[in-house]
């Protein structure tokens, strides 16, 4: 693992968007210091272009956009990790079950992933929000609803390949039970990939809740980039600034935390390090 | 026996920064002649297969590269040849054949096209004329029913008619010079005896100059004209094979050639028996090729086996792939459920025990595996691995910490390796780690699946020691499974041969050596590599 951390720190790009996020989370901890107003007060005239007091403009009701793009960032990196985390958590647990019962429960449960992921990933997510009502929990839900089956069927990929090898058996030999077996050496045998394509992940929720906020599936109470879009894109020909700066957040962020995960991907994944 | 084909002179091969030495060949010097076979000898990590792809020019990538020296084919110097060039002569003038005919042969075509490409690519002949030359090709490397096998995909030959038509391949062009890399490596003890005599005869009627790369002695006694022994890239030794195998100059010859396994049954007092602790009862298991949609084929890999292990013996089980020899040996640890039969452990049946009613009865058995480097986790330290096996029947972890650690020193390791991860050992000293782990438990019943077979003949030779040692000191019973025979009668009291899933032949060490009844024992005792040779009888006869 350490060697891994070693090999992504040679690549500059994955380093690039580690720095990107770093002042994303900057960003996040000082905003109640920097707007102390918070993001849904009016602040000043609306639709003012930006200025020295508002460096990033208002919007059509008033508000600062730089307060909403930092609180937005809270929402996103709070909702997209805790959804990818979420993801990650079931989808092994699943995907481990399968892989190393195999049999009928490999077989319930992999037709079950299946059925997840035919369905379109975003019309499952709206409909939850829909159902569970909008709010912060209920959107995590559903976006760790959507997201779960790949993690399920790489974990049990990993745990399937690994489960004919020797120290497993030579484990089993010794009398270990079964989940001394995934909690000892499966899991941490394929820990690194699950990291990587868990951060991967990451990026792919914030993009899914700043979707369903763009369609009012958001927490209402909570400033989110994707509200903030929605808000602007009817004034977008006349007030360009209420649009694109959040969307320049969402895109930077997004790059970045891609970055990041194909960067530790290439660090932690044995198959690619051999090249 | 004078035409100089290839003259290999002073040849490095540089290895990246890095890497634990600097170069993988240092200042080489070999000559080949036409209709001679030289053996290039040496353990892994010597460089002898680097030094053949250096003669095709296929050295993996820009690190690794001929730093200086010159390869000499019939008096042009290839390393200065462009890959164009080269590519002319390779195939065409040099053949080759690889260790694994199944990875370099492409699985999607029939096998008479890939042979008939070579004609396509190194000559104007026609189609009917291709077609005609690969059947003669295939027949020449007596395939039985060569229409018939250039017309099938590779996965339908097995591996001894892969390698047949690999060499049909190679030799497709009538080259001067053939190069093999260790081309019987992964091949049945049979089969290799065939391969071998093939290679010879071909090489005889062609005045083929071969270069002939093995880490196995008896392979040389067999095949070799002129011997030569590299040790770290460094060519210690290079002779006439009887001059090489009979009387070795050079310490690491002499080590190498002692360490090989002689095909004798030393002088051991008979191991008087003792009660029966460890047994199976009319097992059988098949391996169905089962689909959702087909009932497919089922392999029975074993055939009713009931074998008996006796209280502080050690029982060979020899065979070749396929035999189920493995399939027995995890069925008797119950690490492979059987369709049918018992499994009998101390007089108490073990067949259908809970893995939790198991658990008891798994510290009386233990394992050893065949692949050191994928028999111990890689995330776990090596005190972590060793004592597993008694904090999960309840030694309290600091005790077997302790213990763990006492364990590497009688396993021949320093204790210091308990805090490292395994990726930090040799082969040889990985399979002590594995060794270790086993005894950990304080097993009544070692099983011992190829644990020697991933090692080089001076590490094999160092790790049987240890098994036997530990079985002395110890008094532990030992299930032996083996493919080789050499190693058998080295540590076995009693051999059982398996064939197709049943034992053929069962008995004392010696009696199954002096007199074998079964003819496939005696086929595999007569396949053996170098038989004559390593039976201690010094080779008289010069080289043809």
């Amino acid at each position: 693992m350490r060697a891994g951390l070693r090999r992504f720190a040679r690549n500059r790009m994955a380093l690039a968007g580690a720095f990107v996020i770093f002042c994303v989370v900057l960003l996040t901890v000082t905003a109640p210091f920097l707007f102390p107003q918070g993001a849904f007060s009016l602040a000043g005239q609306p639709l003012q272009p930006p200025s020295l007091r508002f460096p990033l403009g208002t919007d059509a009701l008033g508000r600062d956009v730089a307060a909403g793009v930092a609180e937005g960032a809270r929402t996103s990196l709070l909702i997209g990790i805790s959804a990818a985390l979420s993801a990650v958590l079931f989808g092994a647990a699943v995907g481990g079950v399968a892989g190393y019962y195999r049999g009928p429960i490999d077989l319930l449960l992999m037709r079950m992933t299946e059925f997840f992921q035919t369905i379109p990933a975003f019309l499952l997510a709206m409909l939850l929000v829909v159902i569970l009502s909008p709010s912060l929990l209920s959107v995590i839900i559903a976006i760790a609803a959507v997201s779960w089956p790949g993690i399920a069927r790489l974990v049990r990929g990993e745990f399937v390949a690994l489960g004919g090898r020797e120290f497993i058996l030579a484990s089993a030999g010794l009398g270990a039970s079964g989940p001394r077996i995934i909690f000892r050496h499966l899991l941490p045998n394929c820990l690194s990939s699950i990291i990587a394509v868990g951060s991967l992940l990451v990026a792919t929720a914030i993009l899914l809740e700043t979707g369903l906020a763009f369609l009012g599936l958001g927490d209402p109470n909570i400033m989110s980039w994707g509200l903030q879009i929605s808000a602007g894109r009817v004034s977008l020909r006349s007030a360009w600034w209420v649009c694109t700066f959040p969307g320049i957040a969402i895109l930077l962020t997004v790059l970045s935390i891609n970055l990041i995960g194909d960067g530790l991907n290439e660090a932690l994944n044995p198959r690619l390090r051999e090249r | 026996m004078s035409g100089i084909v290839l003259d290999i002179q002073d040849l490095t091969i540089g290895l990246p920064a890095g890497a634990d030495r600097s170069s993988a060949v240092q200042a080489m010097n070999l000559t080949l002649r036409a209709g001679e076979v030289t053996c290039l000898i040496g353990e892994s990590g010597s460089g002898k297969s680097l030094a053949a792809r250096a003669v095709l020019g296929l050295l993996p990538g820009p690190r690794v590269s001929v730093t200086s020296g010159r390869v000499l084919f019939e008096g042009q110097d290839l390393v200065s040849l462009s890959p164009r060039e080269m590519a002319k002569i390779r195939g065409a003038r040099i053949g080759m054949i690889f260790q694994e005919p199944m990875t370099a042969l492409n699985p999607l075509h029939r096998i008479g096209r890939q042979i008939e490409e070579v004609f396509r690519i190194h000559t104007t002949l026609g189609a009917t004329e291709r077609r005609a030359r690969v059947v003669k090709l295939l027949a020449d490397v007596h395939l039985p029913d060569p229409e018939k096998i250039a017309r099938s995909f590779p996965h339908q030959l097995s591996g001894g008619q892969r390698q047949r038509a690999m060499i049909a391949m190679a030799l497709a062009l009538d080259p001067k010079l053939l190069i093999a890399d260790e081309p019987t490596t992964a091949l049945d003890v049979t089969t290799q005896a065939q391969i071998l005599h093939l290679i010879h005869e071909l090489q005889r009627e062609h005045g083929t100059a071969v270069l002939f790369i093995t880490h196995d002695f008896g392979v040389v006694a067999d095949i070799a004209d002129h011997v030569a022994v590299l040790q770290k890239g460094v060519l210690v030794e290079s002779g006439t094979r009887d001059a090489v195998l009979n009387t070795p100059q050079h310490p690491y010859t002499k080590t190498l050639l002692a360490a090989v396994p002689r095909l004798v049954v030393p002088d051991r007092p008979p191991a008087t028996p003792g009660l029966v602790v460890l047994e199976s009862v009319d097992v059988r298991k098949s391996y169905a090729a089962k689909g959702f949609f087909s009932r497919g084929r089922s392999t029975q890999a074993l055939d009713g086996v009931s074998v008996q292990l006796h209280r502080g013996e050690t029982l060979g089980l020899v065979g070749e792939s396929g035999s189920g020899k493995s399939t027995l040996a995890r069925a008797m640890t119950r690490l492979l459920p059987i369709d049918s039969g018992d499994v009998i452990l101390m007089g108490e049946g073990i067949t259908h025990l809970s893995t939790k009613a198991m658990r008891p009865y798994r510290r009386q058995v233990q394992m050893v595996f065949q692949d050191p480097y994928a028999s111990l986790d890689p995330r776990q330290r090596v005190v972590d691995i060793i004592s597993e096996g008694p904090i999960i029947h309840g030694t309290p972890p600091a005790e077997a910490h302790a213990r763990a650690r006492r364990l590497l020193g009688l396993v021949g390791l320093d204790p210091s390796a308990a805090d490292r991860f395994p990726h930090e050992f040799s082969g040889g000293q990985r399979q002590r780690i594995g060794i270790a782990r086993a005894l950990a438990v304080e097993p009544d019943v070692l099983v011992a699946d190829e644990p020697v077979s991933a090692l080089d003949v001076s590490v094999q030779a160092q790790v049987l020691e240890l098994l036997a040692d530990i079985k002395a000191k110890l008094g532990i019973s030992m299930l032996f499974v083996t493919h080789d025979l050499r190693v058998a009668l080295q540590i076995c009291d009693r051999i059982a041969v398996m064939r197709h899933g049943a034992i053929v032949e069962l008995g004392p060490t010696a009696e199954i050596f002096a007199a074998p009844r079964h003819p496939y024992t005696r086929a595999l005792f007569d396949a053996v590599p170098g038989a004559a040779w390593s039976q201690g009888a010094e080779i008289l006869t010069p080289a043809e």
